[in-house]
């Protein structure tokens, strides 16, 4: 329709559905008895099993193509349209949020197997819908190109994501999901003046129109610094990471594992997006030393809370903030001189300890459920007897530790290697202490639970049964985590797939 | 007369909103935002953006229903102030100073700012509108509006799953409480005048300031009116022609946008000379799903009342 119309690439058209498969499977479960399905599960299951379909078509194109994959919805182009566009990154963000998904949509069935008009029909039948909302907010903040449409996808989010936190309806995890609410709705806010001020600066939100337009002034860097910081407080940065805590700790597990693994990581892509696409001039290493303390900060003293906690679940959450601080030290450690920022040992360490991050967490938060299902509560000190009788759980724990250690072989070693190499390299020791003392952190925390758990079980205990289908999502998580062990030490070509069209003149 | 007038908004506008985060009690609080809404309204107008205006004032209202009932609801405390002096202090702090950087930057603002406004225009004779706004609503940004109704939706889900255990599906209870005579009247007088209203903002935002999500928001307010004045029962929740009715409107928009990878070949693209039947077609189905579903987050959960 448009005379000067971006050109599609053959198979764009995945992103649409990308983002729209899961938008129809939600929409199909209010309507579930016209369509004579009784439970919102077989509908989660068939979207799933159509939506990773069209993941990994998206992956095999891009990778085939070594290109990036776009496309402009109803043939308009921006700066009036909208683009949608998948690089190598936004490819394996999405392979990860639906390899989380699907495992964890396996953990949650029997958890949530209620029909509708069954008891327990509501937390089922709102567990699968918003779980499908949060997958589509998911893929659409991998793969949008324009400001406002990124800032519609973390409204998805966010209203996908509060509600999951008190699907038990207890009063204290209402008041959880109401202080998240507060600090997700405080963070869009920021986030929309910073638009606003950009719009109104260049007449375009598309960031590849951007990326050739922004020039280094006060309005641009004031914009791109409201919206971080808004992005901060979706992401939890430290000290923006007050809500996390309860939120997570308090979720039904299988959504505990969605929010860590995922949710926060879609605010911290943005960022991503922000920093090394949108913000104009050539360095910026006065914030991204800010950025990068305000992490180092996290993975200090959240690690360190971590340890003094009583209960399993809100030990995992603070090591979320923690980890989360490992992300926000790229800033710093993606600054080479002449070599651009994809091309850094910091740029692929960072994304590999989002990615194994993620695997690692979701899968520690599915067997901490499973442990707390088994014992009938989730306190640290009295954890004895858990090997004996969830051992598959406790053992898919313990390799996600390693992980979130940095110990070999997982993703979270090479990860924590590659940023510590960067770190050494371009002499910023702090930063190298500051990771080789969150490791030992995360061993003393992980290495806690492990031993109460292996104890011999006292006298008495009765523990229940749970299904072995729900102990093997946990551990084949686990062993993704690990799996990313086996990535060649290296700048990762995959995750520089599509960026040269971003790059620096 | 005008400056006069926009100066009393500016001013008006820091005072509300000091007098609404200063009130004593909830209620105070609520009908102080609700005021400040109403002028937020009338500075949109002043600023050329009806649209937005109509935005305003229609959600301002829903939201002012719902505010107030939550205050009526909530148990009133002795100390409604939260958090220390210094937090409090330190919060006013960073508010004011984004504010001020907000100003200046508006202040060294680009004259005439760049815009969109051109483009927008340019292409409404290809979709047969005559207002922008609903050219870029339901053709150049359709899927942040497609997205937007999900939004509701999942806000309509998220409020349905604050129910309790086992009567989620029931009807949700009467808002109001026991209504008064004159409240009855307006329940009668009113609903058949804000339903035309409505119908004619539906149909001139094709061409004028107005459309679905105003028209939308006035028909719910006129569904809960006649709900507060128990002319009718809250419907009950699992009821399949409503569930019906909520998802129709996404679900025909999206129908049509995947038609589009038909004809003409592009998702959310209207087949030439269809696009304003399309649109129409869109803005009807989202009309009737966004009245519902505006409603019924309102209304509130299910607490299991069943209609004999």
């Amino acid at each position: 329709m448009v005379g000067d119309a971006l050109a599609s690439s053959p198979g764009g058209y995945l992103l649409v559905l990308a983002v729209l498969v899961p938008v129809i499977g939600m929409l199909a479960m209010p309507v579930m008895g016209l369509l004579r399905v009784r439970h919102a599960a077989s509908l989660a299951f068939a979207t799933i099993a159509v939506g990773v379909a069209v993941v990994g078509a998206v992956g095999w194109r891009v990778v085939g193509s070594g290109e990036a994959l776009v496309y402009g919805i109803g043939g308009w182009s921006p700066p009036l349209g909208l683009a949608l566009r998948a690089d190598g990154l936004s490819a394996v963000m999405m392979a990860m949020a639906a390899l989380v998904i699907a495992l964890v949509a396996l953990y949650a069935r029997p958890q949530f197997a209620a029909a509708e008009t069954a008891p327990g029909g509501r937390r089922a039948f709102g567990f699968w819908a918003l779980l499908m909302g949060l997958w589509s907010a998911l893929n659409l903040a991998f793969v949008g190109e324009d400001l406002f449409n990124l800032f519609v996808a973390l409204e998805l989010l966010t209203f996908a994501a509060v509600p999951l936190v008190c699907l038990d309806g207890t009063a204290a995890t209402l008041e959880a999901a109401l202080r998240y609410l507060v600090f997700a709705l405080v963070g869009s806010v920021l986030y929309l003046l910073g638009v606003a001020v950009l719009y109104a600066r260049y007449g375009t939100l598309d960031i590849g129109l951007l990326h050739e337009l922004a020039y280094p002034d006060f309005a641009t860097h004031a914009a791109i610094a409201l919206m971080i910081g808004g992005l901060m407080a979706k992401a939890a940065l430290f000290p923006l990471h007050l809500w996390l805590p309860p939120a997570h700790a308090g979720a039904p597990a299988p959504a505990s594992a969605v929010l860590s693994a995922l949710v926060v990581k879609a605010p911290f892509f943005i960022i991503v997006r922000l920093w090394f696409d949108v913000l104009p001039g050539a360095s910026h290493e006065a914030a991204a030393r800010a950025l990068a303390m305000l992490g180092a900060a996290a993975i200090l003293v959240c690690s360190v809370v971590a340890l003094r906690q009583a209960r399993l679940k809100l030990m995992i959450a603070y090591s979320t903030v923690a980890q989360v601080g490992y992300l926000f030290l790229m800033f710093q450690l993606t600054i080479e001189p002449g070599v651009p920022a994809w091309a850094t040992i910091g740029w692929t360490g960072g994304m590999l300890q989002l990615v194994s991050h993620a695997l690692a967490k979701a899968a520690m938060f599915l067997a901490a459920g499973l442990i707390a299902e088994a014992l009938g509560h989730d306190r640290i000190d009295e954890l004895a007897g858990a090997g004996r009788a969830v051992p598959v759980s406790l053992f898919a724990f313990g390799l996600a530790g390693l992980s979130l250690m940095g110990l070999p072989p997982s993703g979270g070693f090479i990860a924590k290697l590659l940023l510590l190499s960067a770190a050494t390299l371009s002499g910023a020791w702090w930063i190298a202490v500051v990771i080789s003392v969150g490791g030992l952190l995360a061993a003393a925390y992980v290495t806690r639970v492990l031993k109460r758990a292996m104890a011999p079980p006292p006298e008495g205990i009765v523990t229940s049964p749970v299904a072995r289908s729900r102990e093997l999502a946990a551990l084949a998580l686990a062993l993704c985590a690990v799996a990313l062990g086996l990535v060649p030490l290296q700048p990762f070509d995959l995750l520089a797939i599509g960026r040269a069209g971003v790059a620096l003149p | 007369m005008n400056a006069t007038l926009d100066a009393v908004l500016a001013l008006m506008l820091p005072v509300m909103a000091l007098f609404s985060l200063n009130a004593r009690d909830e209620r105070s609080a609520v009908i102080g935002f609700m005021a400040l809404g109403l002028l937020l309204a009338l500075a949109w107008v002043r600023l050329g953006a009806v649209d937005v205006a109509l935005t305003e004032a229609a959600i301002g209202a829903l939201t002012g229903v719902l505010l107030l009932g939550a205050a009526s609801a909530a148990v009133s405390v002795a100390v409604p102030r939260t958090g220390s002096p210094l937090l409090r202090g330190l919060l006013a702090l960073a508010a004011a100073l984004v504010a001020a950087g907000v100003a200046v930057i508006v202040a060294g603002a680009p004259d005439p700012a760049p815009s969109l406004a051109a483009a927008a225009v340019a292409h409404l004779g290809a979709l047969e509108l005559g207002n922008p706004v609903t050219a870029v609503l339901l053709a150049y940004r359709a899927l942040d509006t497609l997205l937007e109704t999900v939004v509701v939706l999942l806000a309509l889900i998220g409020v349905w799953s604050l129910a309790g255990e086992g009567e989620w599906r029931g009807a949700p209870a009467a808002p109001g409480g026991t209504a008064s005579r004159p409240v009855v009247l307006l329940a009668r007088l009113l609903p058949p005048v804000g339903l035309v209203v409505a119908v004619h903002l539906l149909w001139v935002g094709a061409d004028a300031p107005g459309g679905k999500f105003q028209a939308a928001t006035l028909i719910a307010a006129m569904w809960l009116l006649v709900l507060m004045a128990g002319l009718r029962a809250p419907p009950e929740l699992g009821g399949a022609r409503l569930r019906g009715l909520i998802a129709a409107g996404p679900a025909v928009f999206i129908a049509i946008g995947l038609a589009g990878f038909l004809v003409p070949g592009q998702f959310l693209a209207y087949p030439e000379g269809w696009a304003k039947a399309a649109i129409i077609v869109i803005e009807v189905a989202l009309t009737a799903s966004l009245a519902a579903m505006l409603a019924l987050i309102v209304l509130g959960p299910g607490t299991g009342e069943r209609r004999t």
